[in-house]
């Protein structure tokens, strides 16, 4: 099937904030219940929803809660009820609902959500890092990490065909303010090319009145074991419907997605990793150093869980020097993706030496020239170091 | 030969009541013997049909409807988390409406844990916007499914594993069925399994108004208040026999009527007497339950007076 430009694809460039790109995606994605709660910076999103739904532009319910738990949790009976889905929130209120979370996915429930990423308090911070959405890593929703307005309204689309497939749900990540907040160019494809790429839902295990079961009812040790199993089966089988699905969206819109994206990575020496929107500095980044001389490149993660080993084994091989770039730290440990691309390369022969720099914590600027001072740091980096290396941050004098 | 045809008021001659032939609770629950929260859920399930889907947070009910794959309702039952049975039933409404079934009554049916305590701030937000589903409380007074821990529904000086002197309180518990009225919301009643025919009648009231509703069903719970097994039905008349439980309606808000007033109400001791949880009540704080529970009925009766003008309407009997 040939590949159509995205000029022959219905639809119209529009200016929009991350935010209202969401809301613009949730309606092309006809979703049927919406439950959120307000929180810097996720509130765009709900009050062009709220209006969408009171001028009858999109007919969904909007159930106003009292708090994110309830979003979720009103997500998770709408769901059980059949219908498509759909909330957004960001750190507190992604933390608020971290018991629920486990309860869409264990009860395999097809809901997205979108996370503006923000950093977690105290101290309160209303600026992106990604230690919300990463601190819901284990939680068994699949995560996506957006890059561009234009990559948070076709990763929602996808989002909501890859979890109807697979039967779990999917959270797309993008960053405060510089995606949130910031208007980007659009093109929003028209209501029927959405439809013809993404059916309405027909969820298997709805609730049913002529054959009445129980949904998440006690499950003794000798059964337990056996739903993880297959929670996590499908997870397995998500990697291989991300693929296909990032395909299938090329071949109806013309541009098509990868799990991973590699930038400048065939003869590079040293690549960089990546997660969400800092991308596009590091990129750039890796433009200046190449002028340099350097044999750099990038590797953007986007798909997070389930986690794409071939892809990001296959992008780094070669590479002698792995740099991830965390803007987020789990304590006493590392940053977070470069905990996680270290396990994935593991036993890779060659191996690359593996660094790891947490930078831009609670918003704090992330610049091309944070990149390059990174990079020039590298050689006197120790790649077996146990603390991880601040960069971008101020220490005290007396070293403490 | 004629086929000996055999009808409902036939067959139950001489019963002055019927909640109905159709048995929605299978017996292979694994519930207590003389579990009140069980007998409360056969009847309410008798009132509101098969088009009832059923939301259960973390409570007895969890556990009484049987493991996996077993389940006890010839009706759909969803588990949700412990604090969430209010907005979990909201979201479940809001896709039947979707999906064009409007006739089905969405029921959340929890504990008093779930609904005094940790729930109830969803409770109140579904409440408060008149979200439209039944919420029911079956309210044995304490956390029974971890074992008899006290909760806001405890009463004053009954013991559980965390007031093993004696729940410290010196007011009666918390006034829920108050709580919710104080939402305006359309529908508030208390019912007993003692009294079916109120219970069914208020189950059948509620399932035909459009909002939200909440019934709370005091569920004797023969491990939790020390009792025999046998006693459940009898200390829940109890319970209104003495005025320490008042059967009573409120409607958005402001109409109340209470619905039975005995008369010659049996002493409160009888009902502290026949448990065990009230074996280590002192003597003066015994004088002021029956105060306090003579008070609040005082009040029930004003406010029925305010409503109906009199109180002289009110049943002194009842089934
Ligand atoms: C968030 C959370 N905290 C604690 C528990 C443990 N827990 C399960 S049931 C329960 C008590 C339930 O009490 P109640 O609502 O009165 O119902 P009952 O057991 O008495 O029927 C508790 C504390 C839980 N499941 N979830
Ligand atoms: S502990 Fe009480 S409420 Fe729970 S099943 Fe037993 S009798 Fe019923
Ligand atoms: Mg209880």
């Amino acid at each position: 099937m040939s590949i159509p430009k995205i000029s022959d694809v219905a639809g119209t460039w529009k200016v929009l904030t991350g935010n209202h790109t969401v809301s613009h995606a949730v309606k092309l994605a006809r979703v049927d219940v919406i439950s959120a709660y307000p929180i810097t910076p996720q509130t765009h999103i709900v009050e062009l929803l709220s209006e969408m739904v009171a001028s009858g532009e999109l007919p969904a319910r909007f159930i106003t809660v009292e708090s994110e738990h309830s979003a979720m949790a009103a997500c998770i009976g709408a769901a059980v009820g059949g219908v498509r889905t759909f909330t957004a929130t960001s750190a507190q209120g992604l933390a608020l609902m971290h018991e629920l979370l486990h309860w869409a996915a264990g009860a395999r429930l097809p809901i997205v959500m979108v996370n503006v990423n923000r950093a977690m308090a105290p101290p309160w911070s209303i600026w992106t890092d990604q230690n919300d959405s990463l601190s819901q890593r284990d939680t068994g929703w699949m995560q996506v990490y957006a890059e561009s307005n234009q990559e948070v309204l076709d990763l929602l689309l996808m989002a909501y065909r890859v979890a109807e497939t697979v039967l779990l749900p999917v959270m797309v990540v993008l960053d405060a303010f510089v995606l949130s907040h910031t208007a980007e160019p659009v093109y929003l494809y028209d209501q029927e090319v959405v439809d013809a790429f993404l059916p309405s839902l027909d969820y298997p295990y709805k609730l049913d009145f002529t054959d009445p079961r129980s949904v998440g009812n006690l499950a003794d040790p000798s059964l337990y074991f056996e739903f993880k199993v297959r929670q996590e089966q499908a997870m397995q089988r998500a990697r291989q419907v991300w693929k296909e699905v990032g395909e299938a969206f090329g071949t109806h819109f013309g541009r098509s997605y990868e799990p991973v994206e590699a930038y400048r990575v065939e003869d590079a020496d040293t690549v960089f990793v990546i997660a969400g929107a800092t991308a596009t500095t590091v990129r750039v980044a890796v433009d200046h150093l190449r002028e340099r001389g350097e044999r750099v490149g990038l590797l953007k993660l986007r798909l997070f869980r389930p986690f794409p080993f071939e892809a990001v084994r296959d992008a780094l091989r070669g590479a002698s020097r792995v740099v991830v770039l965390d803007r987020n730290i789990s304590f006493g440990h590392h940053g977070i993706f470069f905990q996680e691309v270290k396990s994935a390369l593991y036993g890779m022969q060659p191996a690359p030496d593996m660094f790891g720099a947490v930078i831009g914590l609670g918003g704090r600027d992330v610049t091309v020239d944070t990149v390059l001072e990174v990079y020039d740091k590298l050689s006197a980096w120790d790649p077996t170091d146990p603390t991880p290396h601040f960069v971008g941050a101020r220490f005290r004098e007396d070293g403490a | 030969m004629s086929v000996k045809t055999v009808n409902t008021t036939q067959r139950h001659y001489g019963l002055l009541f019927h909640a109905g032939e159709q048995e929605l609770l299978e017996p292979g629950h694994v519930a207590c013997q003389g579990c009140g929260a069980t007998l409360a859920m056969r009847l309410a399930l008798k009132a509101l049909g098969p088009r009832t889907a059923v939301v259960v947070p973390a409570c007895c009910w969890t556990v009484i409807d049987g493991p996996f794959p077993q389940h006890a309702l010839r009706v759909p039952l969803f588990h949700t988390a412990f604090e969430t049975a209010a907005i979990a039933a909201t979201g479940i409404r809001a896709a039947l409406s979707i999906r064009g079934e409007e006739d089905v009554t969405v029921m959340a049916w929890a504990g008093d844990g779930g609904t005094y305590d940790i729930g109830l701030q969803a409770l109140s937000g579904a409440a408060e916007r008149n979200e439209d589903v039944l919420y029911v409380v079956y309210d044995n007074e304490a956390y029974m499914n971890t074992g008899i821990q006290r909760s806001g529904a405890t009463p004053v000086g009954a013991w559980t594993t965390t007031t093993p002197d004696g729940a410290r309180r010196h007011v009666l518990k918390k006034d829920i069925v108050g709580i919710l009225a104080a939402h305006r919301v359309p529908y508030v009643a208390t019912v007993s399994p003692a009294f079916p025919e109120d219970f069914v009648r208020k189950f059948k009231k509620a399932r035909d108004i459009r909002g939200f509703r909440f019934i709370q069903v005091l569920s004797p719970c023969p491990p939790g208040w020390k009792f025999p097994s046998e006693k459940t039905v009898s200390l829940a008349r109890l319970a209104v026999e003495t005025l320490v439980f008042p059967l009573v309606e409120m409607e958005d808000g402001r109409r109340v009527t209470v619905n039975y007033r005995p008369a010659r109400p049996r002493p409160v001791e009888d009902y502290l007497q026949a448990q065990g949880r009230f074996r280590n009540l002192p003597e003066a704080l015994r004088e002021e339950i029956r105060r306090q529970i003579l008070e609040r009925f005082e009040d029930l009766l004003e406010a029925h007076r305010k409503t109906h003008g009199t109180d002289e309407n009110i049943p002194t009997t009842l089934r």
